[in-house]
């Protein structure tokens, strides 16, 4: 750190301290002290995360420029950029990578814009509100694989779902035996899949779009109301611009944990029929194809292309984060 | 939507404007209850199917009105029919769920001291390094933990998730303990310095009582998040650290699908965070939001 304030100065001092104890020295000494004081309980933490997170990546690193499937044990070696020229090359990584990006902006922006419309329907006052908002969270709250498992079986099954079931019992009031009975997770299954993720995620796109509509100025509303502003209006120059924030917020969060999905892939297809992303790819070429060069060359992808995700969000949490300072 | 009832201009009669809005606002009302009730139903549908005889469950049309019955949850807990215990899998989940969550705080709370109450200097920075390695797949460092593991012989054992659960939720656990702790007035704390109050005293009377909420919440989310954990537990656990998530897609075999046993298993399985969740909806807010929005 080349702007410290003690650090640069400890050099010179440090025959004096030797020579005699001056005021000025022990003041400094007494400061650096405090300066670690107020450290220590940060290391465990940093220590434990720097451990435990890092090393694998940089590990990840170093095999993803070898060549080593388990699988041929003999083979082992470098590689130089090998796994990255098959990476980039492989059909089936492209098309994972496209699915990633289609399912992960199809989940977060759909679900971003219903969550908003549930979160400006819950913002004023009901009757049952409060049970409304616990009835809309529950989606979120469900072990993620429990909702796979129940949108592939319970949902969308073609023969006994209830879907299907609901076609059937439908068309049977209007005295009909031939519903349409399609096959849900055949015909699209990344339809099928973006569905059941986005039933997950709107809720917690509405919790936070909730707590930013409710942390907004009444007075304001008021008073623009009072000047004879419209409904839309209202939600045109106040709330939206109010909002921007909580909604870059959301939608960044949002990203994070989708393009990291594995339990609904996995769960629903398996990852077939063009539904296989970057998480679950990897996942099958360690664990199944037991292609550990390519395995982490992928894997190396993956971050660098996190990154670029990730210092978007830094910079809204940020901006939020220097607003919590200043206020 | 038109946007007319909503204006009462100055003209117009401020009676019939008022009943405009009103009758809105019972449409709007009544939107989100059906909203509420469709965002709902699956969950319903899952718990209502739990409680069907496997033959109620899987029918088409669905059998609304079918008699109940606890034969999925007697399958499920393995009393009929010699299916595999779920007590293993659940007891699994709890520790790495409860242990994990321990660690996280006796590493998050020190650590959002330091960086709310007496800001270390780059306090921002390093609040950003702890998020920064939330932002990175975990899936692509998982290869080297999985090589690691098998060499020093702790595949399949509850503690390897342990320590992977801690690092997962220790970022955002720094992060929300951090927002709790910035609430301590800065004024009390300089107060009790003053009235010459050490640094236990400090923590136990001033710290203690504005944060203890916050360590709800943080322990809160730190559970949730061990206790829906899929990919590690798949790859890194087997027959004997196997958890919930594992469980649950292992009932779904060759041996065919027992809808109303699955049911059963995922109801069970999703109880905990679910009564977690509704006792704290507003502080899952604030932690899921990493302390950004309060």
């Amino acid at each position: 750190m080349p702007t410290g304030i003690t650090e640069p100065a400890a050099g010179a001092p440090a025959a004096a301290v030797r020579g005699g104890i001056r005021p000025a020295v022990r003041v400094r000494r007494g400061e650096r002290a405090k300066e670690w004081a107020r450290r220590a309980p940060l290391l465990p933490a940093l220590v434990f995360l720097v451990l435990v997170t890092q090393l694998p990546f940089l590990a990840t690193v170093v095999i993803s420029f070898t060549r080593w499937n388990a699988l041929a044990p003999d083979h082992r070696g470098f590689a130089a950029l090998d796994n990255y020229r098959a990476v980039f090359t492989d059909p089936a990584m492209r098309a994972s990578m496209g699915t990633t990006v289609l399912l992960t902006v199809t989940v977060v922006l759909v679900s971003l814009l219903l969550g908003l419309g549930l979160a400006l329907l819950l913002d004023r006052s009901f009757r049952g509100r409060g049970l409304v908002r616990t009835l809309l969270i529950t989606p979120f709250l469900i072990v993620p694989v429990a909702s796979a498992l129940l949108w592939k079986h319970a949902l969308y099954n073609a023969s006994y779902g209830l879907l299907n079931g609901a076609l059937t019992w439908i068309w049977g009031l209007f005295g009909s035996d031939s519903p349409p009975q399609p096959d849900w997770m055949t015909n699209s299954p990344l339809a099928a899949v973006e569905v059941s993720l986005i039933w997950q995620w709107t809720p917690f796109m509405m919790l936070i779009l909730l707590a930013g509509l409710q942390s907004r100025a009444a007075d304001a509303v008021e008073a623009a109301r009072m000047d004879g502003a419209s409904a839309f209006d209202i939600f045109r120059y106040l709330t939206l611009p109010h909002l921007r924030r909580y909604l870059e917020l959301a939608a960044l969060l949002g990203t994070v944990y989708v393009v990291q999905n594995f339990d609904a892939v996995f769960t629903l297809t398996s990852g077939g029929l063009g539904t296989a992303n970057l998480p679950y790819t990897i996942y099958q070429t360690f664990y199944q194809a037991h292609d550990y060069g390519r395995a982490s060359a992928q894997g190396v992808v993956v971050v660098l292309c996190s990154l670029l995700v990730a210092t978007f969000a830094l910079r809204t949490v940020s901006s939020l984060l220097r607003e919590e300072v200043t206020t | 939507m038109t946007s007319a009832p909503l204006t009462p201009r100055r003209g117009g009669s401020l009676a019939t404007a008022t009943r405009h809005r009103r009758r809105t606002g019972g449409l709007l009302g009544l939107a989100a209850w059906l909203c509420g009730i469709a965002f709902f139903l699956p969950v319903a549908w899952m718990v209502l199917t739990s409680f069907h005889s496997e033959a109620d469950a899987a029918t088409n049309p669905p059998s609304v009105g079918a008699g109940l019955s606890l034969h999925g949850y007697r399958e499920f807990f393995g009393a009929a029919g010699g299916g595999v215990s779920p007590w293993p899998p659940l007891l699994n989940s709890l520790t790495a769920s409860v242990v994990s969550t321990l660690l996280v705080l006796l590493l998050a709370v020190p650590a959002a001291y330091a960086l709310a109450i007496k800001p270390v200097r780059k306090w921002s920075d390093v609040l950003f390094f702890f998020l920064s390695t939330k932002m990175l797949p975990l899936v692509a460092g998982l290869l080297p933990v999985y090589l690691v593991a098998q060499h020093t012989g702790m595949l399949d054992s509850i503690w390897l998730l342990v320590l992977l659960y801690t690092s997962m939720n220790l970022p955002i656990a720094v992060w929300m303990m951090r927002s709790f702790l910035a609430e301590v007035p800065v004024e009390m704390l300089e107060a009790a310095s003053i009235d010459g109050a050490g640094l236990t005293t400090t923590l136990t009377r001033i710290v203690a009582p504005v944060a203890m909420p916050g360590i709800a919440a943080t322990a809160l989310i730190s559970f949730i998040f061990s206790w829906n954990e899929l990919l590690f537990a798949r790859v890194l656990t087997g027959v004997v650290a196997g958890t919930s998530p594992v469980f649950l897609t292992g009932l779904v075999t060759s041996q065919g699908l027992f809808l109303a046993k699955v049911c059963a298993a995922a109801t069970v399985i999703s109880l905990p965070v679910l009564l977690a969740g509704f006792a704290a909806q507003d502080k899952l807010v604030q932690g899921l939001s990493l302390g950004a929005v309060k």
